[in-house]
């Protein structure tokens, strides 16, 4: 037992560079992926709860709304009555429907969103585990959700789920081929080695073997010294461009919703599902934004690497972008002390002051904490990736309240007529930067042999 | 270091799941049902793969088989009426052909397994274990590569014998283009 400790503690060692699935011992190999699963599983669910949250307050304030205001200090306790009203409300499964796929749906559905955070890569060392396949499995699980949306639409038995189903199969199956592309381009520049033609640094570039690796990707980054969305400028913006649009298809958010479509739908293939059940979808369709907005970050915005890592190098650069998560913090418990200041002073909002009072000295105790240089040299990735992801989780919520809804024809158009044809011409012209020098020597040949 | 993952408890869950929903395939009247028994075989088949050291080959069956084909077998079948496909005879009673396919095909696997090429098993006592990390840069190897590249041609005939296939489901559906 002492022995099986003292492994489990060998993880923590300050030279482990690698994530726990990859650690050699097997018992702190089960015992710290057991520990990463949990958190990240904590994490996502408090996410998920905290987006809804948002979308609903951000939407609300786009619209010159309120949005939730009773239940709780600004309406912050308004997901977990909700979520408490879901669990309580009767599962109703409708009488012509097919029992089993209808019960089973929902639980595809919630694995496929939350099995492919195996590979998110939250920090160097921060993931539950390192795939060499990482991204063809990211893309292939979540690939998976989709049978699970068919299923329940077909499952229920009922005309609206049904074309719901049909929608999102058509609309999934579309959008994957342009993602596809867009996540190509990418694994052909993690080929390049040293330096290459980047906005930040210009130099020569070689060759060697790409990688499909999470943990890979970024480090590809980290060694040309620019992010993907910048290099071979405007390539990987367009790519970036592509799959950008390709993930609010894929996670059947507005402006492609159509599946769901509450006008034309009620609410499509979810229309049947009730209480517990249907939260299972609610839960999987935020925890797929978070997933497919994380391989964005990853595949092209340096995923744990802070910004400016050439323009603004150096011990002091570090420093001062060291600060900045414990900053983020105390700005945060600010607005909260602010708003209790703004409370209503009647008696009757004695409790939800209070409450809100602590939340904010909560998050001033973190934002303290992370100033410890300790601390913050440990999760500082994590707060970068963190950060970049919910820029992606605003945009979101941004293009819901912005953009009306395509028809599906329009839909059909940019996914099959723009962004394929767009995805292989980038895929090409990638390839070609890529090798520039050897097709360059090759066209001083055949001109030499003119 | 780590035992490894590939344990014979493991081959045989896999291989019991495929058989029972390759059974389940053929066996379900509901089309839907026979598709998803179909998924959970191709899934076990893509574990399999990943027994065998080849995780590139697993995620490509997962992506392109369970992600992409089998949605598009499911756009199909959602279509069909089920009352209609429940009343209709399952199996055609062709018990005397199917038996003697089904013998023929059995027969050749195992006089395959037991063929010896001089001196030689078919299948080798031990087994290569390739790196399970250098597998998608193997097969890139396979397919591109200048001197040991050989499967390329095939793998380009194989894709345009696709596009035939699809430019002859478009023909045949619509009577004009």
């Amino acid at each position: 037992m002492g022995q099986i400790l003292q492994y489990i503690q060998s993880y923590l060692d300050k030279d482990v560079k690698v994530t726990p699935g990859a650690f050699g011992n097997i018992y702190a190999s089960l015992f710290w992926a057991t520990v990463y699963i949990l958190v990240v599983f904590g994490g996502l669910s408090v996410a998920v709860i905290a987006m809804n949250w948002l979308e609903r307050k951000i939407l609300a304030h786009m619209q010159v709304r309120l949005g939730p205001m009773r239940v709780g200090p600004h309406g912050l306790l308004q997901p977990i009555a909700d979520a408490i009203k879901l669990l309580l409300k009767e599962d109703i499964i409708p009488a012509e429907a097919d029992a089993f796929v209808f019960w089973i749906a929902p639980f595809i559905v919630v694995l496929a969103a939350f099995t492919v955070f195996v590979v998110v890569p939250f920090g160097p060392t921060h993931a539950i585990t390192d795939m060499n396949i990482g991204i063809l499995f990211m893309l292939g699980v979540s690939s998976l959700s989709v049978l699970g949306v068919v299923m329940a639409g077909w499952a229920s038995n009922s005309h609206y789920p049904l074309i719901g189903a049909l929608r999102s199969s058509a609309q999934m199956v579309s959008y994957e081929v342009a993602m596809g592309l867009a996540v190509l381009s990418v694994i052909l520049l993690t080929s390049l080695q040293g330096p290459g033609l980047g906005l930040y640094g210009i130099g020569a570039g070689g060759q060697g073997s790409g990688t499909l690796s999470m943990i890979g990707i970024v480090q590809a980054q980290q060694e040309q010294g620019v992010w993907f969305i910048f290099k071979f400028f405007p390539l990987g913006l367009v790519g970036f461009f592509i799959f950008a649009i390709a993930m609010v298809a894929e996670t059947n958010r507005a402006p492609f919703d159509l599946p769901e479509a509450e006008s034309e739908l009620t609410a499509g293939f979810h229309t049947e599902y009730s209480g517990f059940r249907w939260s299972l979808f609610f839960l999987a369709e935020y925890s797929a934004m978070i997933a497919v907005s994380s391989i964005a970050v990853t595949l092209w915005l340096g995923g744990w690497l802070r910004p400016f890592p050439n323009l603004l190098s150096g011990s002091t650069w570090d420093h001062v972008f060291s600060v900045i998560p414990g900053l983020t913090f105390l700005f945060f418990a600010a607005i909260c002390f602010f708003n209790t200041a703004r409370m209503p002073k009647h008696p009757l909002f004695k409790v939800q002051t209070m409450g809100l009072a602590g939340f904010g000295a909560v998050l001033g105790l973190i934002g303290l904490v992370m100033f410890v240089p300790a601390v913050s040299l440990r999760v500082g990735d994590i707060f970068w990736f963190s950060a970049k992801v919910a820029g992606f989780m605003y945009l979101y919520i941004w293009y819901r309240g912005t953009f009306p809804r395509y028809r599906f024809d329009q839909l059909m158009k940019v996914g099959w007529k723009i962004l394929l044809p767009m995805g292989l011409a980038l895929l090409i012209l990638t390839a070609a930067m890529g090798m520039r020098t050897e097709l360059w020597a090759q066209i001083q040949e055949v001109w030499h042999g003119l | 270091m780590n035992p490894p993952v590939a344990t014979p408890f493991f081959f045989y869950l896999l291989a019991g799941t495929m058989i029972i929903g390759g059974i389940l395939v053929i066996t379900r009247k509901n089309a839907v049902h026979s598709a998803l028994a179909l998924i959970t075989t191709l899934l076990a088949q893509a574990a399999l793969y990943l027994m065998l050291y080849a995780p590139f080959v697993a995620g490509v069956q997962i992506i392109l088989y369970a992600g992409g084909i089998m949605v598009l077998f499911l756009f199909v079948i959602m279509l069909i009426s089920i009352e209609r496909s429940m009343k209709e005879r399952q199996f055609n009673k062709q018990w005397l052909v199917g038996g003697a396919a089904a013998l023929a095909l059995g027969g050749l696997f195992i006089s395959v397994y037991l063929t010896t090429t001089k001196g030689k098993a078919l299948f080798p006592e031990g087994s290569v274990t390739y790196g399970e990390t250098e597998n998608t840069q193997k097969i890139a190897a396979l397919l591109f590569d200048r001197g040991a590249g050989q499967y390329m041609f095939a793998f380009e005939i194989a894709s345009l014998l696709l596009l035939v296939a699809i430019i002859g489901a478009v023909v045949m559906a619509k009577k004009r283009i």
